[in-house]
């Protein structure tokens, strides 16, 4: 098991909370709740050891451009690939926009 | 209509995560989750064994109403580690019981759906597991004196091990043809009793004994439907109408004993063998 904390740079608090993915094998949960303005924080559970590597540039990539809105994000991960949890944050970040609240 | 469309048009449950079973069954709206997963009440022993806690320990509670009456709907997630039993999830199962049939002692006639997809008990928890199963079995025979508590498998992980005792003690149990329902999983009666016995990697001799169809036609089931929502919705509304049966199947114990006498165990089982035994019935 390794422990991850991450803080990124965000806009405005996320509009409520979401939740996608399950801890399965090959998959991840994400639970994201709203942060306040300017700051998401991300800690991450993952049951792969020796992948911060993997982890800081995939962060770095999804949450290093355009502000996000801020957020609480915890990743529950159980050997999901880089793509698999690309599209978990952004299911969640979908739920939240769409209004289909967790 | 076309196989495609036929495909296409099915809302099917069996896709479904548990929480999302749940808020389907529950009139719309009305679904109110206990414990959730922001609550942040895992499970303290997997990460101790380098396994990923899920955040709601696999386990969704939703209070809501069914049909305008007050309902719980328990639901296992299959996807996470087997749907199998820990400490926390077990006890939340068995907490929302206990608390319905507390309401039904308060004049509030709560009812109970228990969606199960496990395996059983979670092996890394052991006997914290074992010890929740315990007392969801006892809070199901507590909370069926007032109301029906209804168990639906799905599939496909269908129910094994004590969960699938906790299921037999159900008023009426709803499954596809997906589900399976026994006592042992396959790869424990093959291990214990030999190829011959039991071939695990046996899918359909593993269906004829154990799925859905068969537990249905053997009557330890009480609805056999397909694999969609709205049937199964529909399928709840009318065992929820019917009421409390007038004797539990897990009560007809001399019933089930005098059919397990005429089993010959020398011979190996065969399906056509149980349904013929079990469709004498259970009331002794």
């Amino acid at each position: 098991m390794e422990k991850r904390e991450y803080t990124f740079a965000a806009g405005l608090p996320a509009a409520g909370r979401a939740l996608a993915g399950v801890v399965g094998s090959g998959d991840l949960e994400v639970l994201l709740q709203p942060h306040q303005a300017g700051i998401t924080v991300i800690v991450v559970h993952t049951s792969v050891d020796g992948k911060g590597a993997v982890w800081d540039a995939l962060l770095a990539r999804v949450f290093g451009g355009e502000p996000l809105p801020a957020a609480s994000i915890i990743i529950n991960d159980c050997g999901a690939t880089p793509g698999v949890v690309r599209m978990r944050i952004e299911q969640a970040y979908e739920d939240l926009a769409s209004g289909e609240q967790a | 209509m076309s196989t495609q469309e036929q495909l296409l048009e099915r809302d099917s449950f069996i896709e479904r995560s548990a929480r999302s079973r749940a808020r389907a069954l529950l009139d719309p709206g009305s679904m109110r989750e206990l414990l959730d997963p922001f609550c942040g009440i895992a499970s303290p022993w997997l990460p101790q064994q380098g396994v990923t806690a899920q955040a709601d320990d696999g386990v969704v509670v939703a209070k809501g109403l069914f049909d305008g009456q007050s309902t719980v709907v328990l639901a296992i997630e299959g996807a996470y580690q087997g749907g199998s039993m820990g400490e926390v999830g077990g006890a939340k199962i068995a907490g929302a019981l206990e608390l319905a049939a507390e309401d039904n002692r308060h004049g509030i006639p709560t009812r109970a759906v228990i969606l199960f997809e496990t395996g059983g008990v979670r092996l890394q928890e052991a006997n914290l597991g074992l010890a929740a199963i315990a007392d969801i079995q006892a809070a199901i025979v507590d909370l069926r004196r007032y109301q029906p508590v209804i168990g639906i498998s799905a599939g496909t992980v269908g129910c094994y091990g004590g969960m699938s005792i906790a299921a037999g003690l159900c008023s009426y149990l709803v499954v596809t043809r997906e589900a399976r329902l026994g006592l042992n999983g396959p790869a424990v009666i093959e291990q214990e009793a030999g190829l011959a016995e039991f071939n695990s990697r046996d899918k359909p001799f593993i269906w004829s004994l154990t799925g859905g169809e068969q537990r249905y036609h053997s009557h330890l089931v009480d609805a056999y439907v397909e694999d969609d929502t709205s049937q199964i919705r529909s399928t709840l509304a009318d065992l929820f109408q019917r009421g409390l049966p007038a004797r539990h199947r897990s009560a007809q114990v001399d019933g089930f004993l005098a059919r397990l006498a005429e089993v010959d165990a020398k011979v190996q089982a065969a399906p056509e063998t149980v349904r013929s035994i079990y469709s004498k019935g259970f009331s002794a």
